[in-house]
């Protein structure tokens, strides 16, 4: 199979090119999104008795809500709000996971152990859990964001761990210890590089878990604030006034949710396949 | 009469970030494959064979390019026909051995492939295929993990025998086996091919495909060199046409274990 | 010399792999080493080189046991080259992780320049396997075992590998492991041969 020169093919029906243009678009979008929010902070708080439950009009694109806030300012506000806190507890888990899987790797015991974390913690039902650590910590975007953090390793671990043993018994690392490599060099060189991948691909899908999560904690009462726009908080707001016929108050927040998740969901997937040597080419 | 002529692949590859081209793996592949040979495709690894057995049987990649023609029966073997023949008519014995469900029984995975072929009585077909290959009682009822690799290359054997397909395309089916199992499976071959059916067997390994093959395909670099008669491979191989095979012949170990001068070996311009 | 004596190892507590193996290779010498698939000959070699804690018996270089850190001087050549090198790495970086081999030593094995520059997957199985084989061929290392590495090739490139180690291993005086099931091979290359069945080693004619 030699690679000889050929002619250079058209960028048209290009998958890489199109995931690359996703992701730009969702960045840029993302971006705008939180220098926008700042500045959407006043007129998300300001109230307006005069425009109380609005139709969506071409003043209010989203409607407004009982106490007559502007609806697209608050759910703006709670998706940057969501992406904060996602970010932040999907790396904190993807470290934990990291942590975790590097112990189960030195010994046996070790191995024991994380492998009854991870399967207890699996093991309870995850909202549970959450509900119980949010509590316990009080509340707040801090509770919210370790609560998340703390229930959403366990899955990722197991991916990690499962790389680290099969890598560890690899020909190639077994090998460059007979050249005389230390294992500082092995960890550094092979074993790092080859987890890289894993844990990027691994913290882009925990990322939407994490925020609907916190969407969930919150929508039940157990996590940020009811005086911050969190979309949960809309969410929970807009169900007593959905059987009144003010759907808008839910279907715009809901629908912002939905699709902050969907994009890193695929975006995340898309990272996956290109980083599979074998489906990376087509 | 299965046909190949003038097959061509290119692959679309990545160069840098995004700009794609073609990088040609099969140049120029013509061979035919008649009823009741086994038919021996020998070449080096990398020079195309198993992506022509997946040409062949329709399995190729999303971003693999074809030109050229292939013809069952006089007809064309397209897309279509493939998918309709493939697992009936047309069976491929993988190389991988990473082909088995890894959830799923043995026996159960030859049942399968016997009800996909649209035999009548799938059990019993499953249970003949499987005795045929030497796996009886116990060991066909384990899952793959628990079989040597010499018994899985035997249930993927017996997958695609138990459909009673007239054509075989056997990728490697003896790689990694010890000499005791890759004769039978070789003479297992021999004996499908006697019994009517074509069997192409694609291998590296010239020696023990001529112990069963009727007729000899040499591949080099994504060309078919030429096709001669077993027995062609004899002595010095004056009988041969072309340089490569000629070398591929004298550099086995009960041979000269010769070096080619680079000339023979070198690249096709 | 590399001298087993009288090794005992295994996977599971209570089956052993090998049961009471001694052999001796001489500077020099090739030495075939057979048997039937699970017989344990690929244990016996990574053994050798070390891959393995012994249960019982010893292995001795010269009458010294062998360096436990730094490079070891019995090198193993896995039977599929994909699994000896790291993909992600560019083959100059795979070199040069056990020693940097000289141009006129990279032209005799038919590794190009600009091949340095490549990865790993952009070399055919008989390519790369003559990487691992020169990578190991390390100043310092006296020993090689090679485990089955050319039942994958074919005739032509088998024939090339092994008659450019041949030199090689002439010139340095290395002893040689050949792990394999080609008995016609076996006879080109070694002047003894082994067969190892439940375990245990018997001499061949």
């Amino acid at each position: 199979m030699s690679a000889t020169p050929s002619p250079r093919l058209a960028l048209r029906g290009n998958p890489r090119l199109g995931l690359a243009l996703g992701t730009l678009t969702l960045l840029v979008a993302l971006v705008a999104l939180l220098i926008v929010t700042p500045q959407l902070a006043e007129r998300a708080g300001a109230s307006d008795f005069q425009a109380r439950l609005l139709a969506p009009t071409t003043d209010y694109w989203f409607g407004t809500d009982v106490l007559g806030r502007d609806l697209l300012a608050r759910t703006l506000q709670g998706l940057a709000l969501s992406l904060w806190v996602g970010a932040a507890a999907a790396l904190l888990g993807t470290l934990i996971a990291l942590g975790l899987a590097a112990l189960a790797c030195l010994d046996r015991r070790a191995d024991a152990v994380v492998g009854l974390l991870v399967d207890s913690v699996l093991g309870l039902p995850h909202l549970i859990l959450l509900m119980l650590i949010a509590f316990a910590l009080g509340g707040g975007t801090q509770a919210v964001i370790i609560a998340v953090a703390l229930t959403h390793w366990p899955s990722l671990t197991r991916v990690l761990r499962a790389e680290l043993l099969q890598l560890q018994q690899a020909d190639y690392v077994r090998l460059s210890r007979r050249f005389g490599k230390s294992r500082g060099f092995v960890i550094w060189h092979h074993l790092l590089p080859a987890l890289l991948p894993h844990c990027l691909v691994g913290g882009l899908l925990l990322f939407p878990h994490a925020i609907l999560h916190e969407a969930a904690l919150t929508f039940l009462g157990f996590g940020l604030s009811p005086g911050q726009p969190a979309i949960g908080v809309l969410l929970a707001e807009s169900m007593r006034y959905l059987s009144a016929g003010y759907w808008w108050l839910g279907v715009f927040p809901g629908l912002g949710l939905l699709l902050l998740v969907l994009a890193f969901d695929r975006l995340g997937n898309a990272l996956r396949r290109l980083l599979t040597p074998h489906e990376a080419q087509q | 009469m299965l046909e190949i002529d003038h097959l061509a692949l290119d692959f679309l590859r990545y160069r840098g970030l995004w700009q794609r081209e073609a990088v040609p793996c099969l140049r120029d592949v013509s061979l035919s494959l008649v009823r009741g040979e086994v038919h021996a495709v020998v070449g080096a690894s990398g020079a195309g064979k198993s992506l022509m057995a997946q040409a062949i049987i329709g399995l190729l990649p999303g971003n693999a390019r074809l030109r050229g023609e292939l013809r069952l029966d006089g007809a064309p073997l397209d897309a279509p026909r493939q998918a309709a023949l493939r697992g009936k008519r047309l069976a491929l014995i993988p190389q991988s051995l990473a082909a088995l469900d890894p959830l799923v029984r043995s026996h159960r995975q030859v049942t399968w492939a016997a009800q996909r072929a649209g035999v009548s009585a799938p059990r019993a077909a499953a249970e003949r295929a499987l005795t045929e290959v030497g796996m009886v009682g116990d060991s066909a009822r384990r899952y793959p993990h628990q079989l040597s690799g010499g018994m899985a290359r035997r249930v993927l054997l017996a997958m695609a025998t138990a459909g009673e397909a007239d054509w075989l395309i056997a990728d490697e089916p003896s790689v990694g086996l010890d000499p005791a199992h890759r004769d039978g499976v070789l003479d297992q071959l021999r004996r499908l091919a006697d019994a009517g059916k074509g069997v192409l067997l694609i291998t590296h390994d010239l020696r023990h495909a001529l112990s069963v093959a009727d007729r000899v395909t040499v591949f080099h670099a994504g060309t078919t060199l030429e096709t001669a008669p077993a027995d062609a491979f004899q002595g010095r191989g004056k009988a041969l046409a072309s340089g490569y095979a000629r070398a591929l012949w004298r550099a086995l170990p009960d041979n000269d274990f010769a070096r080619p001068p680079v000339h023979e070996v070198a690249p096709l311009a | 010399m590399l001298e087993a004596h009288d090794i005992t190892l295994g996977y599971r507590p209570g089956v052993s792999v090998l049961r009471g193996v001694s052999l001796q290779l001489a500077a020099g010498e090739w030495l075939g080493l057979s048997g039937a698939s699970g017989s344990g000959k690929s244990t016996l070699g990574r053994a050798l080189a070390g891959h393995h804690t012994l249960r019982s018996g010893s292995l001795q270089l010269d009458g010294a046991p062998l360096p436990r850190h730094g490079l070891h001087p019995v090198q193993w050549l896995p039977q599929v080259p994909e699994l000896a090198v790291n993909p992600r790495w560019r083959i100059g970086r795979i070199l040069a992780e056990a020693w940097t081999p000289d141009a006129a030593l990279r032209q005799r094995f038919g590794i190009g320049d600009d091949w340095l520059e490549r990865y790993p997957h952009e070399l055919s199985g008989g390519e790369l396997q003559r990487v691992a084989v020169l990578r190991s061929l390390a100043p310092g290392v006296r020993y090689l075992i090679a485990d089955e590495i050319s039942s994958m090739l074919d005739a032509i490139t088998q024939a090339e590998l092994w008659q450019t180690l041949a030199e090689v291993a002439e010139q340095r005086d290395l002893g040689v492991l050949v792990i394999g099931h080609d008995r016609a091979l076996l006879k080109r290359l070694c002047q003894r041969r082994l067969w190892l069945e439940n375990g245990q080693l018997c001499a061949e004619a």
